[in-house]
């Protein structure tokens, strides 16, 4: 096989010119025409800022990052202003204090006090930003808004009380994933954020990706929690609970207990999940490898067969519900396969019940998962069985987190475990699902063994490897032309979908994945999360596969054994049974 | 004898589609390029006919922009029409704009075949007999007579005084409201005859568009919307700035309280808009432009839509223009009715379909605007200018005004002054002139106070500096601004607290809510204003504390606001808080520390007395006191209990014998302003308080910031 790649950059912008400003007395070098702020973090200046958004066009909202710049009249946002040869800048003079300190005041005038039951108690960046300019008194007093919190979603909730408008979750919605559910609504100091018409989430073109909760600097959205649900049925002894991790989540955890980004926990996270009381410890990397198998012969019967192309994956439920609301003539490229969550839920509730002979109503089914989209597909229509869902509860890595340390679990402590078979086995390819290309290099290793019945000689494929919003190669396999895209950010997504519709055909494959950066950089992974910690997570991720022994889905025993016991083979009847599924177009209020 | 209006002659082979370059010359001295000979002399009197110079029967204009009509102006004409049907008299109702005085709408102008068309005021629906009989009985009726205008081409009349000596329109140099209220704005051949479109037609056969730009950029005009940028300047930077399409947008989203003058010309002359404009689109090289107006303007919507298309139709707009090669194509895209998106990023984003928010600049709107193309966005206004700019050069244009602003400016003079309505003057002319002058000062015999000029953003001007010459600079010395051009005048009975109060609760509520200093402060600002103006009776808890602690920090967060907002509307929202506090600092002082309105305006700090010699004791007080703060037996004298009065002063209203009266300050020894010009004690409001505050001078030690 020979891989072309053609990943598209998109271009800087800013010219590689530098200039040399004076910062605080002192010279600094910036590149012409990037922003002020830019070149002031790479020189080590601190410059607070509560709506900026790395890579966005700054809006300019929150008016914390003003500094003095000579020759301006007024303080100027230091987000906004390009650099120009010669600029004399005063960053943290008694005039950018006294008026930060100001505008910080004026938000608190308008935020609950609270913070002490706040879920984003110790990470609230409003809460950080008052410790470092002294607030300590209230200054201004008056009306405060008062707004209900929205529970109506099963995925989100906000809490408008606490929303300080800063717009970065309309940003995000809008500009990085192009959903668009959330915008300003109202004038002057009755101005809030809501979906359309002032209704509830739920009613609204929400994916539930939860990007929006990654960039709140407050406590005014989160995830909507399942760790009643879960300590309940715990504490049940008539449940038999199950638990499954995600791929991304054992390369990310670390981080909240002290490690550095991109440490590989697996170990312990079985083993804090065992000491939790779950009476089984499953990787949810081991129905990656179960996916991988089932997409890959689809992908393989769609070319072989004429079937609808290009297919798309379909294991981001965002994603899902994107392509419902806004593409449903795609619909039918979607992979029929349900998500590695989903299955091994089924898989959970039909093989392993039958096994071990429990009562499939016994068993509560627990995703540990770094995505709050998961939240809302776990109760999907498409995925209960007899009335009786797959997964019951899914937590977040963040609740993950919170429980642990509810716990009192001394999480760096804990001696290394190794998860519960049969579905503890995964190959290192179903470990790559956590990042994006990871499900199209598992499948791109598979599909090549299903078509030549060898494998790849060296098994990486770096095209679809990295950060980059879009990638796409074409793959020679057997005389085979197959084009394959990598897209992540539904932005993105979006923009190739329009491609695809005005007539765009090379396509064979595209693997979808709704937040940029893939799972590891989920709505539900800690708020701690920054472009540096995915880098680091998805190298991980890159590591793990680099040192593992089983590298494809189709080399993975435990995998081959499911079939032979139970399965048969990839798109059989019980498959489509347990394994696929059908979506169908939804429509929203807007 | 109306010949086919889209071109010079009968003769004449062009169409919009193969248009003629020489259209306006034609219309305006006969056909070229035919036999001129045969079509001069009805060239001539066509031309008289559109001027009005000749009319062979009775015309009756009536003044029908919205100010006309919110006076009466319909009812009016259908008085007129019954009246002419009712006497088989023949005559012509022209509906036209508003020539300025509004506050003697409606007017209406009669002329007669050969005599000089005269102006009446106020001719509501029951004047139109009185008025008719007497024309018909060739009498002129002089107590309704408001002035002939000038024309030497028809007699005058004897007795009736000139249009132009009127102490209203005498100091006006009208050059932009040149053909309000006397032309048909319905009908774009009266434009033409007076001269319309004839600054467009050479211009694009004798100026490259950046020798248009030049010229602008010499004449000195200014932006007419606030900002006062250099109009050409501003034309050159989009000029200069490669792009595939081009916008123009004209801002006509006028939300100033109490400003309306880009109505007022929309509605009275919307060619002379379009020819602005088509100037404007040539100098910038764009063929697509937008006009951003408010729909709470129907008519003037209405009357824009008929020009464009009239124009259309003449090929003065659209494909080719007058077979200059260059096409424009305007739209209108109608406002929602948010003050905010007068702001030319906000307006953008409006035209786009988006939510009208600012954004940072730069990048400039020349540069990179609407739909991310390079875009000019100039006010009404400025553009109006532009067809006598263009028409009469730019030493012309530069020959009127002061050192650094050039031409006139249009004002709405509203408020309590004796004539309202439209001026333009001369920039230089003193603030006095346009209040004293032509608006004739302040009615029954009051005081003068303040004028407001600018609207929110804009600051008071007090009785001292009344000679302040209108230019953009001289107005900023004095904490103004030029704005877009709304002028309140203010008399003795008008508390500058509540003024002040007034605009915060305006532009508190226009916010766009973006960014946190204009949304959160600018309620803030206005919660202190209401707290010093709330009696001491209704006040709870800590709140007299919190009144004092507002007071204290209301210049601080005032300049933050200007410091740190992101658009224009944020950092100019504290000027009328500022600007008061500059000038009538006396008053809030009298507020905060007598708890008393000096204009007795704030109603929960009046008191009210009762008079015991003249109380009848009849009860009636009692009986429309709101919070029963009234005590007395029948007959007897009545006492209000001032810890539940709130001052509304119905009980004052309703005694017959004027016993309830405000209650008299004790005169006190001297007032705290006094004693802080004496130097006895320190005015909390006092710039030097405020100066060492930030250093940690203050007495008061209740700020931990350094």
């Amino acid at each position: 096989m020979t891989v072309s790649a053609e990943t598209k950059r998109s271009g800087a912008t800013e010219s590689a010119k530098t200039v040399t400003i004076t910062v605080n007395g002192r010279s600094v070098e910036a590149r012409q025409g990037e922003m002020l702020l830019t070149a002031l973090k790479r020189a080590g200046i601190r410059v607070p800022t509560l709506c900026h958004l790395e890579n966005l066009f700054p809006s300019g909202a929150c008016r914390m990052c003003v500094v003095e710049v000579d020759g301006f009249a007024n303080l100027v946002p230091s987000c906004a202003c390009p650099v120009t040869e010669g600029m004399s800048v005063k960053t943290h003079s008694p005039r950018a204090l006294r008026a930060r300190k100001t505008i910080l005041e004026l938000v608190l005038a308008n935020h609950p006090d609270d913070c002490l039951y706040c879920v984003r108690n110790d990470n609230c960046e409003l809460r950080a930003l008052a410790a470092e300019l002294g607030v300590r008194q209230r200054r201004y007093v008056g009306e405060r808004r008062q707004q209900k919190e929205d529970l109506s979603s099963p995925a989100l909730v906000r809490d408008p009380e606490k929303c300080i408008l800063c717009g970065k979750c309309v940003r995000v919605c809008e500009e990085v994933q192009g959903v668009g559910a959330i915008n300003f609504v109202g004038r002057g100091s009755a101005t809030r954020i809501a979906v359309a018409f002032d209704e509830g989430i739920n009613l609204s073109s929400c994916i539930y990706c939860g990007q929006c909760i990654m960039v709140c600097p407050t406590g005014a959205l989160r995830e909507q929690s399942h760790i009643k649900e879960v300590m309940d049925a715990l504490k049940n002894p008539e449940k038999f609970v199950v638990v499954q991790h995600a791929p991304s989540v054992s390369v990310t955890i670390g981080e909240e207990f002290g490690l550095k980004p991109g440490a590989d926990v697996e170990g312990l996270l079985v083993a804090a999940l065992r000491e939790l009381g779950f009476d089984r410890v499953f990787d949810t990397a081991f129905a990656a490898d179960l996916t991988v198998m089932e997409e890959a012969s689809e992908l393989v019967h769609r070319i072989k067969t004429g079937g609808k192309l290009p297919m798309m994956t379909s294991c981001s439920p965002g994603w899902i519900k994107y392509v419902e609301e806004f593409y449903p003539d795609f619909i039918e490229n979607l992979s029929t396969c349900k998500s590695p969550q989903q299955m091994l839920g089924a898989i959970i509730k039909n093989y392993f019940a039958e096994k071990q002979n429990i009562a499939p109503e016994k068993i509560f089914s627990v995703a540990v998962m770094p995505c709050t989209a998961k939240k809302f597909e776990c109760g999907r229509m498409e995925m209960l069985h007899e009335g009786i869902p797959d997964v019951d509860a899914v937590l977040t890595t963040r609740e993950l987190v919170r429980v642990l340390r509810m716990r009192g679990m001394d999480f760096k402590s804990l001696t290394p475990q190794v998860a519960d078979t049969p579905f503890g086995d995964r190959s290192t390819a179903g470990k790559l699902f956590g990042a994006t290309g990871g499900v199209m290099e598992a499948a791109v290793r598979t599909a090549h063994y299903l078509l030549t019945g060898t494998d790849l000689p060296d098994l990486k494929v770096e095209a679809v490897r990295g950060m980059t919003g879009v990638k796409q190669a074409r793959l020679h396999i057997e005389g085979k032309d197959i084009g394959i895209a990598v897209v992540s950010g539904l932005g993105n997504a979006s923009r190739l979908l329009d491609e695809i519709r005005a007539g765009r055909n090379d396509l064979h494959f595209i693997e979808v994945m709704t937040c940029p950066g893939g799972c590891i950089a989920g709505g539900g992974q800690p708020h701690s999360t920054n472009l540096n910690a995915v880098k680091e997570r998805m190298q991980a991720l890159y590591r793990i596969d680099r040192e593992g022994t089983i590298r494809t889905a189709h080399g993975n025993p435990a995998i081959k054994r499911i079939y032979q016991e139970f399965l048969g083979e990839p798109l059989s009847e019980k498959s489509h049974h347990l394994l696929h599924t059908h979506y169908h177009k939804r429509d929203v209020l807007v | 004898m109306e010949t086919n209006p889209k071109v010079c002659c009968s003769a004449c082979w062009h169409t919009p589609e193969k248009p003629c370059p020489e259209l306006i010359e034609c219309l305006l001295n006969g056909s070229k390029c035919h036999d001129a000979h045969a079509h001069s002399e009805s060239v001539e009197s066509r031309l008289a006919r559109l001027r009005r110079d000749e009319v062979d029967h009775m015309v009756v204009y009536v003044g029908a922009g919205t100010c006309g009509l919110g006076a009466g102006a319909r009812k009016t004409i259908r008085a007129l029409r019954s009246w002419l049907a009712r006497h088989g008299v023949e005559a012509e109702i022209v509906e036209v704009g508003c020539i300025g005085l509004c506050s003697a709408e409606p007017l209406v102008d009669i002329q007669l075949p050969g005599r000089t068309r005269v102006a009446f005021a106020s001719i509501t629906e029951e004047k139109v007999a009185p008025l008719m009989d007497a024309i018909a009985a060739g009498r002129i009726p002089h107590e309704m007579v408001l002035g002939q205008h000038r024309n030497p081409k028809q007699s005058p009349w004897e007795t009736v005084p000139y249009l132009d000596e009127h102490p209203f329109f005498a100091p006006q140099k009208r050059w932009v409201l040149t053909n309000c209220g006397l032309i048909d704005p319905n009908r774009i051949d009266e434009y033409i005859a007076r001269g319309g479109y004839r600054a467009l037609s050479n211009t694009l056969k004798a100026n490259t568009p950046a020798e248009v730009c030049n010229i602008v950029e010499q004449a000195g005009l200014r932006g007419r919307g606030g900002g006062g940028f250099p109009t050409g300047k501003k034309w050159k930077i989009a000029l200069n700035t490669a792009s595939d399409q081009k916008y123009l947008v004209c801002n006509a989203d006028e939300g100033d309280p109490g400003a309306f003058m880009d109505r007022a010309v929309i509605e009275g002359d919307p060619h002379r808009l379009l020819e602005g404009m088509a100037i404007a689109a040539y100098a910038i090289g764009a063929t697509k432009a937008y006009v951003y107006i408010r729909a709470e303007y129907p008519l003037a919507i209405e009357r824009l839509k008929r020009a464009i298309q009239e124009a259309q139709q003449y090929g003065l707009l659209g494909y080719n223009i007058l077979d200059s090669g260059f096409d424009l194509e305007i739209n209108i895209k109608q406002g929602a009715g948010a003050f905010v998106c007068g702001e030319e990023t906000a307006l953008i984003h409006s035209i786009e379909g988006k939510r009208g928010m600012p954004r940072p600049r730069p990048p400039f709107p020349a540069v990179r605007g609407l739909f991310e193309k390079p875009t000019v966005i100039n006010n009404v206004e400025t553009l109006a200018n532009l067809p006598a700019l263009l028409g009469n050069g730019a030493e012309w244009f530069s020959a009127v005004g002061t050192e650094t602003s050039k031409g006139t400016k249009v004002f709405a003079l509203s408020g309590k002054v004796s004539r309202t309505g439209l001026v333009e003057v001369a920039m230089g002319t003193t603030l006095r002139q346009v209040v004293m002058e032509i608006g004739g000062g302040i009615p029954n015999g009051k005081r003068f106070k303040a004028v407001q000029i600018g609207g929110p953003s804009g600051g008071c001007i007090p009785e001292q500096h009344l000679d302040t010459r209108i230019d953009y600079e001289s107005l900023k010395t004095v904490g103004a601004m030029m704005g877009s051009g709304g002028l309140v005048v203010m008399d003795e009975d008008t508390c500058m607290v509540d003024v002040a109060k007034f605009f915060m609760e305006f532009i508190q509520r226009e916010s766009c809510g973006k960014c946190i200093p204009c949304r959160e402060g600018t309620l803030r600002m206005l919660e202190i204003l209401k707290r010093i103006t709330r009696g001491r009776r209704s006040e709870k808890g800590n709140e007299a504390l919190e009144r004092f602690m507002g007071v204290l920090y209301m210049t601080r967060l005032a300049e933050v606001i200007k410091d740190t907002s992101l658009c224009g509307l944020g950092q100019t929202a504290p000027n009328p808080v500022l600007s008061t506090l500059r000038w009538f600092r006396d008053e809030y002082e009298a507020h905060v520390y007598e708890r008393r309105c000096p204009a007795g305006v704030c109603t929960e700090l009046r008191t009210f007395e009762i008079e015991p010699d003249l109380c009848e004791g009849c009860g009636l007080c009692v009986s429309k006191c709101p919070t029963a703060a009234i005590v007395g037996l029948p007959r007897r004298i009545h006492y209000i209990v001032a810890d539940k009065c709130i001052g509304c002063g119905s009980c004052a209203d309703v005694c017959p014998s004027h016993a309830v009266k405000l209650a008299e300050e004790e005169p006190a020894a001297a007032t705290v302003a006094e004693k802080a010009e004496s130097g006895a004690v320190r005015s909390i409001f006092a710039p030097d308080v405020f100066e060492g505050w930030h250093e940690g001078k203050s007495l008061l030690r209740m700020d931990d910031d350094q």
